[in-house]
């Protein structure tokens, strides 16, 4: 029996307090395509990134053919025969495709005896496993799926025996991914190693020989994937997890007040992300949308917040059609939205608490004094948030990025709720936030919920949306996939969410 | 008239020398993604070592060597700043102008005494003018000697060097691996790093190129074009060389032809002084001199079309998240 390509062993990686990698064990023998699946954050890029030689491992040790090594850097990767494709691409745009693989392996001081070499090179690989790329084609100017063939012609015009693909058809059209997957059957024809990465099951049955689950930092299990079914690794992938218990009595629904009509919204690469939603929420609901991070939840908030537009579709706010894309109109008719990320969208971590508590209300005329904020109003009001949400340390002074995560989101909460919105839309509300906190906020938005408000919560926790939902909405590739009650089978959930039991709709 | 046109044809050459050898400084450190300021600074360290080193030790080559040298030191300081540090490279840059005007005056001060100059240079302590072959004999033949001797002829090495700079980088940077990787790590400085070459060294080569062009350009302005250093004398040439570095979408025959311009503009605004022409009367020569800011304005304002500078530019590369 030969060597395995990669072999890890006890691999271990923190970034700071986040233990991204715990105590990682992967065999990955040679001549297979072998799938790494996990959610979002799950450790999968970062032991990747290790693999590449783009983050160190603090402890474990890497076996490439058998033989230990060291992977320093990149350099010492590709010397290894390990080529990757990243999630994001990392290509040069304003060069051609022979520009992007040329550049780091050109072959001399001069451009002109490599370039002849890799054009030859060039037409060899697309004969030999059916990746034909225009090599004099702007990189900038290519489709998606064609940026991704010159990702992987770089790794093998490097000579690479072992490709990672990381989350590679994210980007990609279902009919690019096919060809994708065509491309990988025919490296491991040609003995090559593929390891893929990726949340969507379906993928991972469709193409690996063997796959390996990775749960909040470790490897949880390994499977020939003939011997495994999308259930059972839906299963190890989610993980039973402590469910959460939170009191509250029956929904009373009241009339529609929040109305999404067959939406549909692309993101900065023209990747539709928003393939025709609709649903509604009523006065004194919360309304659930369960699903892996990625599938068009980000843009569904985004878009009804105002700050993504659609590209066909409509949203209606309290029964008003939402007239342009625009927060400050949205808000004005009464949506309040409490971001996902709220470092990128929900705070200004460098500013005082007493400046984030108001800010996005700052016009508001109680806060102001003709053209000038009231501060003495503003640190009045920033100190009742502050006590009526129990944010720790009380100081509306303190720098708001010392602040706790939990507490920073408690800020960001508070405010969104204080100005008694008749519809709430929550992103992860409570995304690195403590135990104590994640009480705090499910009975906050509960209460809410019992005040006759009406709820959006997009969260990648199946249990707290299982938790405080009402209904529960399934979101997977941009599309509703079905609507459950809060007392859905927890397997149930999981299969919708990577996309199994497509046809019912919602 | 036409001996007129030569005149001024002649002196654009001159003028256009420092500003086309900055502007190539400038584009060798832009299109590495690192933003520069100060090229002003640079400039004028330049001019003013080459005059101390010139005066000194009695050779204009000396003197170009102390340009280059303290001119490299000064880039290689605003990397640290940048590439090392991750600062904020606009400001590193205000500081380095800040640094050079401040240093020159001073010593200059403290070593010449001479109220910030330094002693006038002799004949055999300059770049004299280089006279090409048959620039004499030719010199008689009607509109082509003119050219050839007046126009061609008769300049120091240094403006050859600065003209000579455009194909060259031209063909350094479109055809050499060095150039390659150059313009990748202004671009997307993670693709390089992925391809296994060191960011942080690419960059660190290309502003010692920027260091070593501007150190060129002040040893023109201070042993060539001039007889010794005078305070500030750099007077503003490295922002319309920048500002040429933006008409010209930092590519470099562009760049050569935007310098072209811009010292035509002056040479044009030196003629006119004090003359009186017809209708308007005295010439506009503060408008003139405007002008290369002008033009700049408007080709960012995007009528001639978007000026796309390299993507990386002034952004630190951190490779953690």
């Amino acid at each position: 029996m030969t060597a395995p390509a990669i072999e890890l062993v006890g691999v271990d990686k923190s970034f700071g307090p986040v233990h991204a990698n715990r105590d990682i064990n992967l065999r990955v023998e040679k001549g297979t395509i072998h799938g790494i699946v996990g959610e979002n954050g799950a450790g999968k890029s970062t032991l990747m990134s290790i693999l590449y030689g783009f983050y160190q491992a603090d402890r474990g040790e890497i076996r490439v053919n058998g033989r230990r090594v060291r992977i320093p850097d990149s350099q010492a990767a590709i010397a290894l025969g390990i080529g990757m494709v990243h999630q994001h691409f990392m290509l040069v745009e304003p060069f051609t495709v022979l520009e992007n693989v040329m550049l780091g392996a050109e072959g001399g001081r001069l451009l002109r005896g490599g370039s002849a070499r890799a054009r030859a090179e060039l037409a060899r690989l697309a004969r030999e496993y059916g990746l034909e790329v225009d090599p004099d084609a702007v990189v900038g100017d290519l489709p998606v799926g064609q940026q991704q063939r010159v990702e992987i012609l770089k790794a093998l015009y490097r000579g690479a025996e072992i490709l990672i693909l990381d989350e590679p058809t994210g980007v990609l059209t279902p009919d690019e991914a096919d060809q994708l997957f065509r491309i990988l059957d025919q490296l491991r024809a040609q003995g090559k190693t593929v390891l893929l990465i990726t949340h969507k099951l379906r993928e991972i049955m469709a193409a690996t020989d063997a796959v390996s689950v990775m749960r909040a930092g470790r490897m949880v299990a390994t499977r020939a994937t003939a011997d495994t079914s999308v259930e059972e690794l839906a299963e190890l992938m989610v993980g039973r997890r402590v469910l959460l218990r939170v009191d509250k009595g029956p929904a009373r629904p009241g009339e529609v007040r929040l109305r999404v009509a067959d939406a549909r919204a692309h993101d900065a690469q023209g990747v539709e992300r928003l393939r025709g939603v609709s649903l509604e929420v009523r006065a004194g609901e919360i309304v659930g949308i369960a699903g892996v991070a990625g599938n068009g939840q980000s843009e569904l908030l985004e878009a009804i917040a105002g700050i993504r537009p659609l590209s066909a579709g409509r949203i209606e706010i309290c029964g008003a059609p939402l007239a342009r894309p625009d927060p400050a109109l949205a808000r004005r008719m009464g949506l309040a939205h409490v971001p996902e990320d709220r470092h990128r969208m929900g705070l200004v971590t460098r500013f005082p608490a007493r400046e984030n508590a108001i800010l996005g209300y700052h016009r508001a005329p109680r806060y102001g004094n003709g053209p000038f904020l009231d501060q003495g109003r503003v640190l009045e009001a920033c100190r009742e948030l502050m006590a009526a949400f129990d944010v720790r340390p009380p100081d509306p002074h303190l720098k708001t990025a010392n602040f706790s995560g939990g507490n920073q989101q408690k800020i960001v909460l508070a405010r969104e709720i204080e100005r008694d919105p008749e519809v709430l839309i929550v992103g992860q509300p409570t995304r690195g936030v403590d135990v104590g906190a994640i009480e705090a906020i499910h009975r906050r938005l509960i209460e809410l919920r019992d005040a006759g408000k009406a709820i959006l919560l997009v969260s990648v926790e199946l249990d707290e949306i299982r938790a405080l939902s009402d209904r529960i909405l399934v979101m997977f590739d941009g599309r509703l996939m079905g609507e459950r009650d809060a007392a859905a089978d927890e397997r149930e959930l999981g299969l919708l969410m990577s996309g199994v039991g497509a046809g019912r709709a919602a | 008239m036409f001996d007129a046109a030569i005149l001024i044809l002649d002196s654009t050459v001159r003028l256009s020398t420092p500003l086309l050898l900055v502007c190539l400084a400038g584009l060798y450190s832009e299109r590495a993604g690192v933003i520069d300021i100060g090229l002003e600074g640079k400039l004028l360290a330049g001019a003013f070592a080459a005059a101390a080193a010139a005066a000194v030790f009695g050779s204009p080559w000396i003197g170009l060597a102390a340009a280059v040298g303290v001119s490299i030191a000064l880039a290689l300081l605003h990397g640290l700043a940048c590439i090392t540090f991750r600062g904020n490279q606009i400001v590193s840059g205000v500081a380095i102008n800040f640094l050079a005007a401040g240093l020159t005056a001073l010593l200059g001060q403290a070593w010449f005494s001479q109220g910030g100059r330094t002693p006038a240079l002799g004949p055999e302590q300059r770049f004299g003018e280089l006279s090409l072959p048959l620039a004499q004999t030719l010199a008689d033949v009607p509109v082509l000697g003119g050219i050839w001797s007046e126009l061609i002829s008769g300049h120091s090495i240094l403006v050859y060097l600065a003209f000579a700079m455009a194909p060259i980088t031209w063909w350094t940077l479109g055809r050499t691996r060095f150039g390659l990787r150059l313009r990748a790590v202004g671009e997307n400085p993670a693709a390089v790093d992925t391809a296994g070459i060191s960011v942080a060294r690419m960059r660190y080569l290309a502003v010692a190129c920027c260091g070593a062009l501007c150190g060129a350009a002040g040893a023109y302005l201070s042993t060539a074009q001039s007889a010794g250093f005078i305070k500030d004398m750099s007077a503003g040439k490295g922002f319309i060389a920048l500002a040429a570095l933006i008409f010209a979408k930092w590519r470099p025959i562009p760049a050569m032809f935007a310098c072209l311009l811009f010292g035509f503009l002056d040479a044009a605004a030196i003629r006119l002084q004090g003359v009186s022409l017809p209708v308007i009367g005295s010439a506009p020569v503060e408008l003139i001199q405007a002008l290369p800011y002008l033009l700049t304005v408007v080709l960012l304002a995007g009528f001639i079309g978007a000026a796309r500078p390299p993507r990386a530019g002034g952004v630190p590369y951190v490779k953690e998240r």
